[in-house]
């Protein structure tokens, strides 16, 4: 369980303003929930997935991951940005390995577990290309790849596939779908698309920009297993209707 | 339009839709025969025919610009000797070359482990640079004696610079996410250099590579000019002296080669050892 308690974040700017990323921000999320954040630009959407991943500290208020506060990042955490950031002088297989290396967790099945994670995605017989052989697509699926090699409870991707074209995406999203119901973990999901929030979440997280706050949490109950078919859902529809209200509402007129 | 390029050469560079348009990570680029090599050795055999019709028609004086025929049967001639002055300039050219990566590498992680210590130590190396080489080499031999050490010392100074610079360029060039990535693998500072930062800098360490070793033949020269009784600058100096202009331009010839020979070894070894890197690089100039 994952409990976020008045996080707040503020940060220095280059002219010694102080610039409040994230106010005041409480959230208690269950395990092997897929959580979507969705918000305008500058909401501190990443901040709060940095907050949650260790990488930053808090001004104020503490994130807790199973009753241990969070104060560097944990071994039980797996991350995935916006862009793949591989390493350009390793194969795929040497990159989704990558992280056990680091944490000197390499085991005797390591390789066979990326490989096994590679198939799942669609890039089998890629293993030993480098990066720069693979397309945007393939080079995120790896990515994907490496944050789920040491197995962790948590996933945070931070807008993993705001780089790629529209069609790839969509593609994406249903991948990541099966993959968590294949292996259930708690996702923390940020994107910019409120179709893409709908149709992952358990449980979207709207937020407001500056200061960065939680706008409403909107439950979506549509059944499971999800597809683009579902947006003729009467409450797909609603739900995003909603978030468009909440993002967009002051502005119209 | 060049029509050796790859298929995909398209602005877009991250999302290449097919993995087989890519180019591939090869020891030898894809090249065209006749474009790229007979042409240019054709322009330098006609450009060499000129020079010797030239030299006979006009009847210049040997002193003055010997023609290549005399050239290369003066310095022939001397094929034994040359080759002793050839291989102690190469020694030196070598041996600073190394100097300057052993003491580069370290310098330019130590810098860029800190802003401060950056800041501390860039104004020092760009006044090490104001200085004229040419003019510090008599110093050097005085300061350090009539041997190769102040040889070495002024290939060193002269290659460093551009050395540590590219270095250090690529220790700072690697992206906040990929550190980020390493930070949440709780990398320690030391596996996050080695494991990151320095095969990041690869490409940038060669580039400086390549810089250096041309500049190595300049400094070893250069040492050569002011303090030597061996090498192809030694030779020069000598040769001029009594106008024997033949064997002062035959020397230039093999200075000339051990340049590009030594360039194309590092240019080899990259290749060999660091596959990606000079796909990289090949990408970057296409």
């Amino acid at each position: 369980m994952i409990e976020i308690d008045r996080l707040s974040k503020v940060f220095r700017s280059r002219d010694g303003a102080d610039v409040v990323a994230l106010e005041d921000i409480s959230l208690t999320i269950d395990d092997n929930k897929f959580i979507t954040i969705v918000g305008p630009s500058g909401c501190g959407k990443s901040t709060l997935l940095r907050l949650a991943s260790g990488l930053i500290r808090p001004t104020s208020g503490s994130v807790t991951i199973d009753g241990a506060v969070v104060e560097e990042p944990r071994q039980d955490t797996g991350i995935v940005f916006q862009m793949p950031v591989l390493l350009p002088w390793a194969t795929i297989l040497d990159n989704v390995l990558f992280p056990l290396k680091m944490m000197h967790r390499e085991e005797a099945d390591s390789t066979e577990q990326a490989r096994h994670l590679l198939g799942m995605v669609g890039l089998g017989g890629f293993e030993g290309k480098y990066p720069r052989e693979l397309s945007g697509g393939m080079q995120q699926r790896a990515a994907i790849c490496r944050a789920l090699i040491h197995d962790p409870n948590i996933l945070l991707m931070d807008e993993p596939f705001g780089a790629l074209d529209a069609l790839t995406r969509e593609e994406m999203a249903l991948e990541i779908l099966r993959i968590w119901t294949n292996q259930p973990k708690t996702i923390l999901f940020v994107t910019h698309s409120i179709t893409e929030a709908v149709l992952l979440a358990d449980r979207v997280v709207v937020m407001s920009a500056r200061p960065g706050r939680i706008a409403e949490i909107i439950d979506v109950d549509l059944p499971r297993p999800r597809t683009f078919e579902i947006e003729a859902h009467h409450e797909f529809q609603q739900s995003a209707q909603r978030i468009r209200e909440l993002i967009f509402g002051n502005r119209r007129g | 339009m060049n029509s050796n390029n790859p298929p995909s050469a398209s602005g877009n560079s991250s999302s290449a839709t097919d993995a087989a348009d890519m180019p591939k990570i090869g020891f030898w680029r894809r090249s065209n025969l006749g474009q790229d090599v007979l042409l240019p050795i054709g322009v330098f055999i006609l450009l060499l025919i000129v020079w010797e019709a030239a030299v006979q028609i006009f009847t210049i004086p040997v002193y003055l610009l010997p023609a290549p025929s005399v050239i290369w049967t003066d310095s022939i001639a001397l094929a034994g000797p040359i080759g002793e002055h050839t291989l102690a300039t190469l020694r030196t050219v070598v041996l600073g070359f190394i100097i300057s990566i052993v003491i580069s590498l370290p310098l330019a992680v130590f810098m860029t482990s800190s802003p401060v210590i950056s800041s501390a130590i860039y104004p020092l190396l760009v006044l090490t640079q104001s200085i004229p080489k040419v003019a510090l080499a008599p110093i050097l031999v005085v300061m350090l004696g009539a041997n190769e050490l102040p040889r070495l010392v002024i290939t060193f100074l002269v290659t460093f610079f551009p050395l540590v610079i590219a270095i250090a360029i690529g220790l700072m060039s690697v992206p906040a996410e990929l550190l980020e990535l390493g930070r949440s693998f709780k990398a320690s500072k030391f596996q996050e250099l080695y494991r990151i930062r320095l095969p990041y800098a690869v490409p940038f360490i060669f580039s400086g590579l390549k810089v250096a070793i041309a500049l190595a033949v300049v400094g070893a020269v250069v040492g050569e000019f002011v303090n030597a009784d061996k090498g192809l600058g030694y030779l020069i100096i000598t040769a001029t002296a009594f106008f024997k202009t033949p064997v002062a331009f035959g020397a230039l010839i093999l200075l000339s080669i051990m340049g590009i020979v030594l360039f194309q070894v590092v240019v080899i070894i990259e290749r060999i050892f660091f596959p990606w890197s000079a796909a990289s690089q090949e990408t970057a100039i296409a």
